[in-house]
């Protein structure tokens, strides 16, 4: 078996995501303006109200800005991940998604080069967005940045496997309207991105217990522990084994005699 | 794994074969028959019109010949190849035309079709030499880089069909092509596909409602409620029912559900 197919099968993949977010530049503007919002507007409300304690894995007593860049950057690659499988319904609806999955290739690979493809342009839109908080004044280690990028790409791929999965049984647009206000929002608040989770469980211990539980909130650790040159071995292992189940059920999902492409195939002329 | 046809797998009895062989296929969906009993083949070379009404079962069969669901009864080939037991060599065989548009309409012609190839496991080079070559033939070689959205409905198409011919395959399908198109650019299209099958000997199945873009010599398929009632030479199939044209030969069928085949 001849490797150089299935490389030229997920450059035009991933070559044909990156151009088209190139050529959607109102999808860029706004995922770059959500989180900066959330940085330059929603804390510096809070960080009179909410000063952070010195916490692992920081140093020092920290501003509440500084808390929540690594919870805005996994909130970037949470909507990017859902927007893409957004734009998976709405492809499929268009037929470009019945291009992607009439290639010859095996379909657990597509769905795979799909996935990397979304997740870079999402690791694009993070860089882009730290860069801006540098030179707003929250900077991290250099090296920091650099332990980042693994993170990015498990955290890119288990957003991405869970959109998957709801693009394959989500029929409409109108019901992935209510996906958002059901996955997105719920996943975002009940985890540390915003606060840390001792703080959360002085609040209510319910709502630390499922913020604990939580994948969202693993992944954002883990990007949060890599950012400042440390390694959380929990929230990897944890991140890593649900983006892998999350893969598996997505790429079962798209499988054409069990998944529910089948149930819901048909219909039409 | 090399995926254009030329090379994935190497069959000896690929040209003896039929370019697509269906049968005793049934599909239904929510316990509902869609497909019953469907069985055809058709020839490399051939030009084979489906011909259905609307909700007739066309896109349904398009849909499991390109494996995109698969929960039915019976079988199907492509050159001889299982589409389920031998999917890449089977996929590789087959260009589709879809039913709805399915370019990127923000890029051009040429990334488009560069994206087609990658799909199809080619290099850059190769996939750029079968892109300049495809277009020309559909007459397009000047509008490489425009991009899709200026193009017309009818330009669109046809770079649609030549994106379809890239990995050179065996069958093409194409599913209700010339739906809103002017009467010129559906009568081009037409006239194109049957080009195809002379010059390349590439088996076309073409789904269709409109009883027009059936030509004299065509071979026809007719497809109503899931269950195939004639299959045929145009010509032949109205000296058999005795009616002068081909929609009262249709009408003839669909009303009393005969089956006649050749």
């Amino acid at each position: 078996m001849r490797l150089t197919p299935w490389l030229h099968c997920l450059r035009g993949v991933v070559g044909r995501e990156l151009l088209r977010f190139l050529h959607q530049r109102s999808r860029f503007i706004a995922a770059l303006v959500r989180p900066l919002v959330w940085l330059f507007v929603f804390a510096t409300g809070f960080r009179m109200a909410l000063g952070v304690a010195m916490t692992e894995p920081y140093q020092t007593y920290i501003l509440y800005e500084v808390y929540i860049v690594p919870g805005l950057v996994g909130m970037i690659q949470l909507f990017n991940g859902m927007q893409s499988s957004l734009s998976m319904v709405y492809d499929r609806e268009m037929g470009s998604m019945r291009v992607l999955l009439v290639s010859p290739f095996p379909r657990w690979y597509l769905l795979i080069c799909k996935l990397l493809a979304s997740t870079l342009v999402s690791v694009v839109q993070v860089y882009v967005f730290l860069a801006i908080a540098w030179a707003y004044g929250i900077q991290a280690p250099l090296m920091g940045y650099v332990y980042l990028l693994p993170a990015l790409l498990v955290t890119g791929f288990m957003v991405g496997a869970l959109g998957l999965l709801l693009s394959s049984f989500i029929r409409q647009l109108e019901n992935f309207a209510g996906v958002m206000n059901f996955v997105i929002f719920p996943m975002f608040f009940l985890s540390s991105a915003l606060y840390p989770l001792w703080r959360i469980r002085e609040g209510s211990y319910l709502v630390y217990q499922i913020a604990a539980l939580n994948p969202f909130t693993h992944a954002v650790e883990m990007i949060r522990f890599a950012m400042y040159e440390r390694f959380n071995g929990d929230a990897v292992l944890v991140s890593v084994a649900v983006a892998l189940v999350l893969l598996a059920l997505a790429i079962l999902g798209y499988n054409p005699s069990r998944g529910m492409m089948a149930r819901k195939g048909g219909g039409g002329g | 794994m090399r995926v254009s046809s030329e090379q994935a797998g190497d069959a000896p009895l690929e040209p003896l074969t039929p370019a697509l062989e269906v049968r005793d296929l049934d599909f239904s969906y929510g316990g509902k028959g869609v497909l019953e009993s469907v069985s055809l083949a058709i020839e490399a070379g051939e030009f084979v019109v489906l011909l259905g009404p609307n909700g007739a079962g066309k896109t349904t069969l398009f849909s499991l010949i390109t494996r995109l669901h698969d929960r039915r009864r019976g079988e199907i080939r492509i050159g001889g190849f299982d589409v389920r037991g031998q999917a890449v060599q089977a996929h590789a065989r087959i260009g589709v035309v879809f039913q709805q548009p399915t370019l990127d309409l923000d890029l051009s012609v040429v990334q488009n079709l560069a994206y087609h190839g990658a799909l199809h496991g080619m290099g850059p080079r190769e996939a750029r030499r079968q892109a300049e070559l495809q277009l020309k033939r559909v007459g397009l070689s000047d509008q490489h880089r425009t991009r899709v959205r200026r193009l017309s409905g009818g330009q669109r198409r046809r770079v649609e069909i030549a994106r379809g011919l890239m990995h050179s395959p065996r069958l093409l399908l194409l599913d209700e092509p010339t739906v809103g198109l002017d009467i010129a650019s559906r009568r081009e299209l037409v006239e194109h596909a049957h080009r195809l099958c002379v010059e390349e000997g590439v088996a076309v199945l073409w789904a269709t409602h409109l009883i027009d873009e059936v030509r004299p010599g065509d071979r026809v398929l007719v497809l109503h409620r899931g269950r195939l009632l004639a299959d045929g030479n145009a010509e032949t199939l109205t000296t058999r029912l005795g009616v002068a044209t081909l929609g009262e030969a249709f009408d003839r069928l669909v009303g009393a559900g005969e089956i006649i085949c050749d």
